[in-house]
């Protein structure tokens, strides 16, 4: 009968908060950058992930009638200043899926539209340096109907997530170490099909979805134009199930990961308004999720709504 | 500061956010028969030479010292039932033959998975000589699955029709008639005789035919039999003697099952390499492009041979007779055109049409179009309060006509072998996996034309409603890109005619009002 080996890596969505690349400029919704108050940042990034070698389960292996599985995702990312320590932004992702072997046809459109807010209760001097504690929230949601069950040409898993996450970051000099953890909810997702299996038989289309633990880690150098740092992401999802021998993937399987990313970012000197950025990531450990290598290019503009600050300087 | 106060009100009721999901069937009411089917025991059996073929010792009588013990066991159950006995009692007391179909269905989805291939490439097969090695056996594939339906659902009807028979031979009233302090605890009070126990004659049966079909959950099934059992005896359904009675009759059936099931040919479905090279050749002699396997690496045709397996209701010469004509010729202007039309339905799909598709794929993983049909029925067989034997008979004429349909099915596909849309045009990407055995007939158009001819005869006023779901199931293997229009039509026409077999059946087995 049906013969596709399913599979899917985490969302992109997932990854690039994860990352720490989301948003716009130093400023996503997983650094210790803010935007200064009435400072409006366009940002634009493109994305491009793939893989051969996949976790089913804890085993690792290729799939021939998948071959290399690739996303791609556009997304543009608006950010705004607030207040020097209250930040808002939010993010517009085009994905879509291929796949280079096999019969099953890749899918696109419109992902999920995320909103977060940052706040910087705390910024203050401890020794050497300079300590700041930001918190997160956020929420995301599909943006369109797409198609959820059909892993890994889906372009998303379809549920409503709300993210509450805590950064500390530790400035001496022009380098810097950060860390941060967060907790993903996930809202349960409804399939086309009126049962399925999971350990067990569900009579029914709702699919309980687990919740999700981001941790990463980062050390860095920040100084005037040029930023560049190395970071260690884990995603960990709190529950769900393991793909069995040769079953294809689904929305709530127990997908954890973790990767290597590098990430560099660049202010031009003469024309602070306009950022660009690079990030290179890779999966080294992972279970029902696809070892990817992935990359991502960005672009920003920053301009201020108040007349003064028409730079893209930003406060630490 | 109140963003503080926001965030920590947000975080407390994440935590507190429940997700559980629950079944349509979780709060299924107790099994509320219009009508007790007291004449059962004269319904036309499948298999079963007579109602009587294997003997019932008479009960004991209610007022002996055997039954006392018997009340007594009820009664201390009653007390004191813990909330797990009450729940078993709940989930059962909806019907033993709704709540072993939808087992059923979950053992199918759970052995339906393809073997990974040998270091070779070829790929192994499970084999019921050592069911536990990969790849686990059965492969519960659409035609095994049908079978499977089909030979449970037989055997709980022909045990349900004998146990009715000694029911009204020997009128041993259930426990709650017999004395008043024994509660009826969620379930409904009837007339019906409860010796010998009609759950106890599913539970012998269900669980005596995994000893053929799934023998790795002989162990699982049979606890559940004696939560099936304990749960009516806790409900005060019946008494322990008419349990021992009711297992022992549904087992002794189910064994002349077993016995037709390890001769019916199911066990040569599966063919040889050179059988497999046999049918490209004959396909190429005949000037046909051959059906290839699309999967890497090329995996063997699934079951050949299920077209030779013994149906309840047709002989050979039927299922031959119920063959269609050819598929259009792969070289034709015909099969150009078939083929473009499915080409112009995956270029730029619809979000509809993919829901379409998934609603009715039952592929990998799934319980497969058998069991999406056993799940349709079931459900609606609940709003028309049968008797256990009637939902049995009902559910047993559906499932054999579904068997029918995979092997009539089957057997034309490996008649003329011809190949997928995708094989023709390589740019024909889908909706959904490609199964991997010939195109034409479409197995999804088969079983739902015979499912829908079946249904509408046992529930007249929902045709109109079965008649479109099939012909949305059949067509939804066209708009997925895995089958020609002349598989999902033909196969469709030719479901019909099969369920046709089925009617004649149910029309002459007694049990028409």
């Amino acid at each position: 009968m049906l013969t596709d080996k399913k599979f899917k890596i985490i969302p992109i969505y997932v990854l690039l908060i994860a990352a720490g690349y989301q948003e716009c400029l130093a400023q996503t919704n997983n650094d210790a950058i803010m935007m200064n108050k009435h400072q409006f940042c366009n940002g634009i990034s493109y994305a491009y992930s793939t893989w051969t070698s996949y976790w089913e389960g804890t085993l690792k292996r290729t799939n021939e009638n998948l071959g290399r599985v690739t996303t791609q995702e556009l997304m543009y990312m608006p950010n705004y200043g607030i207040t020097d320590n209250l930040n808002v932004m939010a993010a517009v992702p085009y994905v879509w899926t291929h796949a280079s072997a096999g019969t099953l046809h890749g899918l696109s459109g419109f992902q999920d539209f995320s909103i977060d807010v940052k706040w910087r209760p705390l910024k203050t001097d401890l020794g050497p340096g300079k300590f700041s504690l930001f918190l997160v929230g956020g929420l995301s949601t599909p943006i369109t109907n797409y198609v959820i069950d059909f892993l890994p040409m889906s372009i998303g898993l379809g549920s409503t997530n709300l993210l509450g996450r805590a950064i500390v970051h530790y400035q001496i000099g022009k380098f810097f170490v950060r860390g941060s953890g967060a907790y993903i909810w996930r809202s349960n997702v409804k399939l086309d099909r009126t049962a399925y299996f999971t350990t067990e038989q569900h009579n029914t289309n709702e699919v309980e979805m687990p919740d999700l633990a981001v941790f990463n880690g980062s050390l860095g150098y920040h100084y005037k134009y040029i930023i560049a740092e190395a970071m260690v992401d884990n995603n960990t999802t709190l529950g769900g199930f393991d793909m069995r021998r040769n079953d294809g993937p689904f929305p709530s399987n127990r997908m954890n990961s973790t990767a290597i990313t590098a990430h560099v970012k660049y202010t031009f000197p003469f024309y602070t308004h306009v950022s660009i950025d690079a990030v290179g990531s890779q999966v080294v450990g992972g279970r029902n999720v696809g070892q990817a290598t992935s990359f991502m290019i960005g672009a920003y503009y920053v301009f201020s709504f108040k007349s003064g600050q028409n730079s893209s300087s930003q406060k630490k | 500061m109140h963003f503080g106060l926001a965030f920590s009100l947000i975080a407390v009721g994440l935590f507190s956010c429940k997700k559980t999901v629950s079944d349509r069937t979780a709060n299924a009411p107790a099994l509320n028969p219009a009508n007790l089917d007291l004449n059962a025991g004269t319904w036309k059996t499948v298999l079963l030479s007579r109602a009587d073929t294997f003997a019932v010792a008479v009960p004991a009588a209610t007022n002996s010292t055997a039954y006392i013990a018997d009340l007594n066991e009820i009664k201390s159950f009653q007390h004191n039932l813990t909330g797990d006995q009450e729940a078993a009692i709940k989930y059962w007391a909806a019907g033993g033959t709704l709540r072993w179909n939808e087992i059923m269905r979950e053992l199918t989805a759970k052995y339906n998975l393809p073997p990974y291939q040998n270091p070779d490439g070829s790929y192994p097969i499970p084999s019921s000589a050592n069911p536990f090695a990969y790849p686990l056996f059965p492969f519960a594939n659409p035609p095994y699955a049908a079978r499977a339906f089909a030979y449970v659902s037989a055997a709980q009807y022909d045990a349900l029709v004998a146990c009715w028979f000694y029911k009204t031979k020997y009128n041993r009233p259930a426990p709650y008639k017999v004395d008043s302090s024994v509660q009826a605890i969620g379930i409904n009070k009837t007339d019906l005789p409860s010796y010998p126990s009609e759950a106890a004659v599913l539970a012998g049966a269900t669980a005596e035919m995994m000893k053929l079909l799934f023998p790795d959950e002989i162990g699982n099934i049979n606890l559940l039999a004696q939560q099936q059992e304990n749960a009516m005896i806790m409900a005060g359904a019946a008494a322990r003697s008419d349990v021992t009675a009711g297992e022992a009759l549904g087992r002794q059936v189910a064994q002349q099952f077993i016995a037709r099931g390890r001769a019916d040919n199911a066990g040569k479905a599966v063919g040889t390499p050179t059988d497999w090279t046999n049918f490209e050749t004959v396909a190429i002699a005949k000037g046909e492009i051959p059906w290839y396997s699309l999967e890497v690496p090329k995996r063997n045709p699934m079951l050949p041979f299920f077209g030779n397996v013994k149906s309840f209701l047709l002989d050979s010469a039927t299922v031959v007779s119920l063959r269609p004509g050819p598929p259009p010729s792969t070289g034709s202007d015909q099969m150009k055109q078939e083929t473009d039309e499915v080409y112009n339905y995956i270029k730029n799909p619809s979000r509809d049409q993919i829901r379409i598709v998934q609603f009715w794929a039952d592929g990998v993983g799934t319980y497969t179009p058998p069991g999406h049909w056993d799940a349709i029925a079931a459900e609606d067989f609940m709003q028309k309060n049968y008797s256990e034997v009637r939902f049995a008979r009902n559910l047993n004429l559906l499932n054999l006509t579904l068997m029918d349909a995979a092997i009539v099915c089957w057997d034309t596909k490996y008649f003329y072998f011809n190949p997928r849309p995708t094989q023709l045009n390589s740019s024909i990407k889908t909706l959904t996996g490609i199964p991997n055995f010939p195109a034409y007939i479409s197995g999804h158009s088969t079983f739902s034309g015979a499912a829908a001819a079946l249904l509408s005869y046992i529930i007249p006023e929902n045709a109109s409603k079965y008649n479109s779901m099939a012909a949305e199931a059949s067509n939804s293997r066209l708009i997925g890109g895995i089958h020609y229009r002349s598989d999902v039509s033909v196969g469709l026409d030719v479901g019909k005619s099969v369920g046709t077999y089925a009617i004649d059946r149910g029309q002459t087995d007694g049990a028409s009002d």
